[in-house]
């Protein structure tokens, strides 16, 4: 590997060949700011255009300013990251594209979290010399994302995300000049193409041009509804984010805290979406076995791979992508649904309340949950089991709302009974949980033997697809991981192709797994927060007594008492679901 | 946005234009080129059928259409006029031509006539200033063109 010396800011610097400005800067702690470019380290993901100009720095010998961000390093090269004619270009740069941006921060949804703003603050903006033409474009509203591309600023991070991560293809720069916007093909709503909601570009729009659609006000008013009973439930996923968005170190796990948050914003029953992630390990575990040993007795029509069904996003992704491969997917519904479900039908009749008088409120890492609490088939008479999903950030805009000192919250339990989980339902909200926590269980109800070892590491990490096999007591099962829908498309194309050898893979459409969600607290493109918060989940997972969904004795007196078994009727009714060709 | 279908010929035609550049997603100016060469225009319908051949998104499709504005959605009159508005041509009063063409035919510029037999383009220097003001319909070139031969000029295609 070739070395390259030179100096920035006077300081003498050696870094590999193929170094860029920007990242050879970093080294020596001058962190030269970006707005266009993302980095997500060990996700493998880029957003590289070389568009915003805001990273540019002097380099001596050399006519015009360089881009950080896309210029390579070379042998001697002198670099000035903050002089005059750097700070000067710099805060021109800004000016410009706030001369074409509305002025409504102290009203617009990103406010506080926004990285346009907090640029325009750190360059010290007082004044903008331009004015101009302002572009406007039509507000786009679909049931989770709302697109106000009047705040776009052509960052292109989203489309990188859209196109090159998820595969997805909805976003695309359309257009030239002035006119170009960031938009699905034929200026169509989110809603008509084939967006799966996944909310990635919500997750790393770096202004308020890509954001969740807000149901705190619906939440509001259903609490203070005394005619109704309001009943939450949490994912996984949410309890190691939740703290950042008060100041708490990545990573931290505050399911206590998260707890007395909502008994004190005023849920009759705080839940656990962790009791219907065991749930679904019951019904998807079950569904596994079934089909693996129909394979094994010989059925060539039994498909495998079976494939994880939790995630919406997913879901739709291949109902539009790959439909002729519906049912390959497990026909289990997602934790979220089956917690509606089995609110508003056993929970209900042990409170003697209508369904009709329950609201069902989910908090959810992600974008997606709240299209899917809205598709027809969740719904009876329609009246949907889950009435509301609120992201990660929601739920902490409520609590700021509420007045409630979140750090100073002691410790609280969740209310039974459908708020006891295993360790098992706590690692769904991080890649490679759902096919750990599904292995925990049906390797014990297949061998009828206990597990040696709970901890699975080869089903662990952050690569974005992983294979490992499991010995069954003598019968070897090959599982597969993936998260981000590129990922996905790769095992879904060898599937199709007849390359396949797996019996079970787990998909995730986020990087990360629900942990990187879309509606998570902003990573503002430190993907270090994601590891943290995936850590943060083995820890609970490690630290609870009972760490396999089908010991959880609520889950066992479901069953006893209303389901009667896994796959029954009656669970079929209410946890499983069918896809839709959506071409 | 109305769908309209394509007919399978039209279909096979895409397809087969695709396959001449092996299907590579980096070729998809030459496709666009080829495919409204022979069709007049680019609907959705058939970016649709191009983005599944070249393995790419629909979007990205309508991206370089839109880019360019020589790819056009909207059909071809059977008769397509050209107004240059480059420089020469527009201190020459190609606008006032452009405004003449535009008011005897009752349409816009990237509009069709009813009939289907015209339609109004802008295009930027056809390298014969030296004529300004220049229109061209189809591949006839009509120099020094002013106001008053805009009628004779239409009158030519009328009856074709």
């Amino acid at each position: 590997m070739d070395i390259v010396n030179l100096t920035i800011d006077n300081k003498p610097v050696v870094v590999k060949s193929g170094t860029t400005i920007l990242e050879a800067a970093s080294g020596v702690g001058m962190h030269i700011p970006t707005l266009c470019h993302m980095k997500l380290e060990d996700l493998n993901i880029e957003n590289k255009p070389g568009g915003c100009r805001i990273c540019v720095v002097e380099v001596e010998g050399r006519r015009n300013l360089a881009p950080a961000c896309c210029t390579d390093v070379s042998e001697g090269m002198k670099i000035n990251t903050h002089s005059m004619r750097v700070i000067n270009a710099r805060r021109t740069v800004m000016e410009l594209i706030l001369s074409d941006h509305p002025f409504d921060c102290l009203i617009c949804a990103k406010s506080g979290n926004c990285d346009l703003q907090d640029m325009a603050h750190n360059l010290g903006i007082r004044e903008i010399h331009y004015k101009g033409e302002q572009s406007t474009y039509r507000e786009d509203t679909s049931p989770a994302i709302i697109r106000e591309v009047d705040k776009c600023i052509m960052c292109r991070r989203c489309e990188t995300m859209c196109n090159e991560v998820q595969t997805v293809g909805v976003l695309s720069a359309i257009n030239r000049g002035f006119e170009s916007v960031v938009s699905p093909a034929f200026e169509m709503n989110l809603d008509h193409s084939v967006c799966t909601y996944c909310g990635q570009c919500v997750a790393v729009c770096p202004t308020g041009a890509l954001t969740e659609v807000d149901e705190t006000g619906k939440v509001i008013r259903a609490l203070s509804d005394p005619t109704k009973t309001v009943i939450v439930q949490t994912a996984p996923a949410v309890r190691a984010a939740l703290g950042e968005e008060f100041g708490m170190e990545a990573g931290s796990l505050v399911t206590g805290k998260l707890v007395a948050a909502l008994r004190r914003l005023g849920f009759d029953h705080v839940f656990d979406t962790d009791f219907a992630a065991d749930l679904t390990i019951m019904e998807e575990g079950t569904e596994l076995l079934n089909r693996l040993g129909k394979h094994l007795a010989g059925d060539k029509d039994v498909k495998l791979p079976i494939l994880t069904s939790c995630c919406p996003a997913w879901v739709k992704f291949f109902e539009h992508q790959f439909p002729e491969m519906k049912d390959i997917p497990s026909t289990a519904r997602s934790p979220q649904q089956m917690f509606g479900a089995i609110a508003k039908t056993y929970f209900a009749d042990q409170l003697g309340i209508k369904r009709e008088d329950m609201v069902v409120v989910s908090i959810m890492p992600c974008v997606a949950k709240k299209y899917e609490c809205g598709r027809d088939e969740f719904k009876t008479n329609d009246n949907p089991d889950v009435d509301h999903a609120l992201t990660t950030r929601e739920l902490a805009a409520l609590i700021k709302l509420s007045n409630i000192d979140f750090t100073a919250l002691p410790n609280e339990d969740f209310d039974n009974p459908l708020g006891e989980s295993t360790g098992a339902g706590v690692i769904f909200g991080t890649t490679g949980g759902v096919i750990e926590a599904a292995v925990r269980t049906a390797y014990e109800v297949h061998t009828k033997k206990e597990l040696p070892k709970l901890d699975f590491e080869e089903l662990r990490g952050m690569e974005g697809i992983r294979e490992a096999t499991i010995d069954f007591d003598g019968l070897p099962i090959k599982i597969g991981i993936a998260h981000g829908l590129g990922n996905a498309r790769k095992l879904l194309e060898d599937i199709q192709a007849g390359k396949s050898e797996f019996h079970a893979i787990e998909i995730m459409s986020c990087p990360g797994g629900c942990i990187g969600g879309g509606g998570q607290p902003y990573h503002h493109g430190d993907a270090g927060i994601l590891k943290k918060r995936q850590a943060a989940l083995y820890t609970e997972d490690k630290n609870k007594t009972l760490r396999k969904s089908h010991e959880n004795p609520h889950i066992i007196e479901l069953y006893e008492k209303f389901l009667g078994e896994p796959m029954s009727e009656k669970a079929h009714h209410l946890l499983h679901t069918e896809y839709f060709d959506r071409t | 946005m109305p769908k309209i279908k394509l007919a399978e010929n039209t279909v096979q035609l895409i397809k087969d234009i695709c396959k001449e550049f092996e299907n590579k997603e980096s070729e998809l100016i030459n496709v666009l080129h080829q495919v409204q060469s022979k069709l007049g225009y680019l609907p959705a319908e058939v970016q649709e059928v191009i983005a599944k051949e070249l393995k790419t998104s629909v979007a990205k499709v309508y991206g370089v259409v839109t880019f360019y504005s020589f790819f056009t959605m909207i059909p071809q009159g059977e008769n397509p006029i050209s107004i240059c508005m480059g420089t020469a041509c527009y201190v020459r009063g190609a606008e006032q031509v452009l405004n003449e063409f535009k008011r005897q035919l009752k349409v816009e510029v990237g509009e069709s006539t009813e009939d289907g037999k015209f339609s109004i383009n802008c295009l930027r220097c056809v390298g014969a200033c030296g004529l300004a003001p220049v229109v061209t319909v189809g591949e006839k070139v009509y120099g020094r063109v002013a106001p008053t031969d805009v009628k004779k000029i239409i009158a030519e295609y009328k009856n074709h």
